[in-house]
């Protein structure tokens, strides 16, 4: 597998919120705005590419291993805790009103089975600079998925788009002119569920879709 | 007193941890396909939720505020957890085997169950006293297993029905999630 590849399998093939079902918890809790989508894939985009990184570093060397190996699974956990504390400072610090809507779901990154799942399967097995590519494309490909779900919740919820801070998109006069109000639901807890439910479900029919195709034209041969 | 009673009934439904503030959703939708097994994670979600809330908010008050180094609040807590989750499996096999057969598969798995790490820190951002985090670590576990086994009894008659071909699996479920939701959201009015 070459560098390119390893990096875009996050996005479709391996994509970890779309096909995997991981890390569900912050994605239906901080999509109700396009803003907090973006704010959460940085921040994960950081963590899982450092922590990829620093834990092939850990592994690669054979004595190191041997030691880490019986007690791998907290060491990989106080690797990503450390991260995580770095990115609640500096955004406590600098980004303010994101840290306050983000809120609890800042610590729990560490608990974000993306980014356990990614060091166990991944970066334990590979080179630091292919684990720390891995780790980039799974958080964008996770970051991408947000964006998807959030889009879909704030046009319907609030008719808005907001992308950072005051820079926001109104779609109010869509709305106006096809003389429909949003569907306050979908900003709301009910929203998550449904949209997560029906995005999965496209995917899937999609899928088969694509599958049915494949079938059909391999029987014709 | 009447302030505890609110405390608890928010906490256990106006706003249940799964279905408003989305903590502990993978086991919600991983071992919610029997009665059983729901149950089973409940009472394992409820063992260690109550007794690491307890010993992080004891942590976070007399150690970590008097040396003034709570920014290393996620870190430490996360290793409770997880050690506590580890002593917990130890003592039980040791005290009850009994019980130990039942929760002793859900136990690895509380770990990084966001419920567990996100009710100890929501403790602290709401300033909770000792009294109030006992009652909020256990009711906020007790609607997490009432939510837990409600799904779970759907979804075991959902095995019998004709779902369309796309949403087999975690799409209705989810669905089936949002139904809930939206039953739970009118609680709101009570208080």
């Amino acid at each position: 597998m070459n560098q390119k590849e390893n990096f875009f399998k996050g996005f479709m093939k391996e994509n970890p919120l779309f096909v995997s079902v991981l890390g569900m918890c912050p994605s239906l809790a901080v999509t109700t705005k396009v803003e907090n989508a973006i704010g959460m894939g940085i921040a994960v985009f950081f963590v899982l590419t450092l922590s990829n990184f620093i834990i092939s570093l850990l592994m690669s060397s054979k004595r190191l291993r041997e030691l880490i190996k019986p007690v791998r699974i907290p060491v990989y956990i106080i690797v990503i805790a450390s991260l995580v504390t770095i990115v609640e400072m500096v955004m406590h610090a600098y980004l303010e009103p994101l840290y306050q809507s983000l809120g609890v779901f800042i610590p729990l990154i560490v608990v974000n089975c993306i980014i356990l799942g990614r060091a166990e399967a991944f970066a334990s097995q590979n080179k630091p600079l292919d684990s720390a590519v891995d780790g980039m494309g799974m958080a964008l490909g996770f970051t991408m998925a947000l964006l998807i779900i959030s889009l879909f919740r704030e046009i319907l919820g609030t008719g808005t788009i907001t992308i950072w801070g005051s820079l926001a998109i109104d779609l109010g006069f869509i709305f106006d002119f096809l003389k429909i109000t949003p569907i306050n639901m979908f900003v709301k807890p009910v929203g998550a569920f449904l949209s997560f439910a029906f995005i999965l479900a496209t995917i899937t029919a999609i899928k088969i879709h694509r599958d049915n195709k494949k079938t059909a034209e391999v029987s014709k041969q | 007193m009447s302030d505890l009673i609110t405390l608890a009934f928010t906490a256990f439904i106006v706003e249940n941890i799964i279905l408003t503030k989305f903590l502990g959703i993978c086991p919600f939708l991983g071992v919610s396909k029997k009665r059983s097994s729901a149950l089973g994670m409940g009472l394992a979600v409820l063992f260690v939720i109550l007794i690491s809330s307890m010993v992080t908010w004891v942590l976070y008050k007399y150690v970590l505020e008097s040396l003034s180094i709570t920014y290393l609040r996620t870190i430490v807590f996360i290793l409770v957890i997880a050690s506590l989750v580890q002593m917990v499996e130890i003592f039980l096999k040791k005290i009850s085997p009994a019980l130990y057969k039942a929760l002793g598969i859900y136990l690895p798995l509380i770990t990084t169950n966001c419920a567990v790490l996100g009710v100890a820190i929501l403790n602290i951002n709401n300033n909770h006293s000792f009294v109030e985090t006992v009652v909020y670590a256990s009711f906020i576990s007790l609607g997490f297993i009432f939510v837990m086994y409600i799904f779970a009894m759907i979804r075991e008659k959902l095995d019998y029905s004709p779902v369309p071909k796309a949403f087999k699996g975690t799409p209705i479920a989810l669905i089936v999630a949002a139904i809930l939701a939206i039953i739970f959201s009118r609680f709101g009015g009570i208080i």
